[in-house]
């Protein structure tokens, strides 16, 4: 047994986490996953993750991410729509 | 060898003066020009009757996005130092949201390395707003087609 941590840290920005309703959660994985996998996996236990208005921005440990990109146990992965600022 | 840029990303909620952001980077003898951008909140947006924002930022992505392009400001042209300040939470009318001032030996970096940064940050750097409107509603700010646009020309030449 490792001690790593199972769970990937999740996050939600802006509007998708008013229609979330959460900021963050915690998800655990077995070894690793892809991003689509993960999506998957949330949908599952937060049925209005399916609901959130398109575009869907993701970034894997702050890195912007494609739907093929691999989740290691303690990734933090992020999802926010598209940016607004300056 | 390009002389190192001296790099300066900050986020705050507190409000900045416009002024101070330029008079920092003067301190440098070699500097010839500085070139700088300030965007405010404005009345009108989205939507009429905007009486304030409300600026939501992804802590820690939002800085390492800011200077990544920031480093590659400074490896494209020669600039001697680039400052950047970007504000979060609660604006309101007429105070500046953001400001970035590069300086340089001469006009054409600096003038470019400005815009290159806000197009990049309009486009990647993960901050939202929401406006807030005179009747008390609120509403999230949609990106713009034109800012997806703007960054095609940083694609096509090549700059230095």
């Amino acid at each position: 047994m490792s001690d790593v941590n199972p769970d990937v840290k999740i996050l939600f920005f802006a509007r998708h986490r008013e229609q979330m309703g959460i900021a963050n959660c915690l998800l655990p994985i077995s070894h690793h996953c892809t991003l689509a996998e993960l999506k998957q996996k949330i949908t599952q236990r937060y049925p209005q993750f399916a609901n959130l208005r398109s575009p869907i921005m993701a970034a894997v440990n702050q890195d912007f991410a494609d739907d093929d990109q691999v989740i290691q146990q303690g990734d933090e992965v992020a999802f926010f729509p598209p940016v607004t600022g300056g | 060898m390009m002389p190192s840029t001296k790099i300066q990303v900050q986020i705050q909620t507190a409000n900045f003066d416009a002024n101070q952001l330029q008079a920092e980077l003067q301190m440098d003898a070699a500097v010839g020009a500085i070139a700088s951008f300030i965007g405010y909140v404005r009345d009108h947006g989205d939507q009429s009757n905007v009486i304030g924002l409300v600026l939501e930022h992804y802590a820690g992505m939002t800085e390492k996005v800011l200077e990544q392009y920031c480093q590659q400001a400074s490896q494209r042209w020669p600039l001697s130092a680039i400052m950047l300040i970007h504000r979060v939470g609660e604006l309101r009318l007429n105070e500046p949201i953001v400001g970035v001032a590069v300086a340089s030996a001469h006009r054409q970096a600096a003038f470019e390395a400005v815009q290159f940064l806000m197009d990049f940050l309009k486009h990647d750097a993960p901050f939202w707003k929401r406006e807030l409107l005179a009747d008390g509603a609120s509403a999230w700010v949609e990106q713009k087609h034109s800012d997806q646009q703007q960054l095609v020309r940083w694609s096509q030449d090549n700059g230095q």
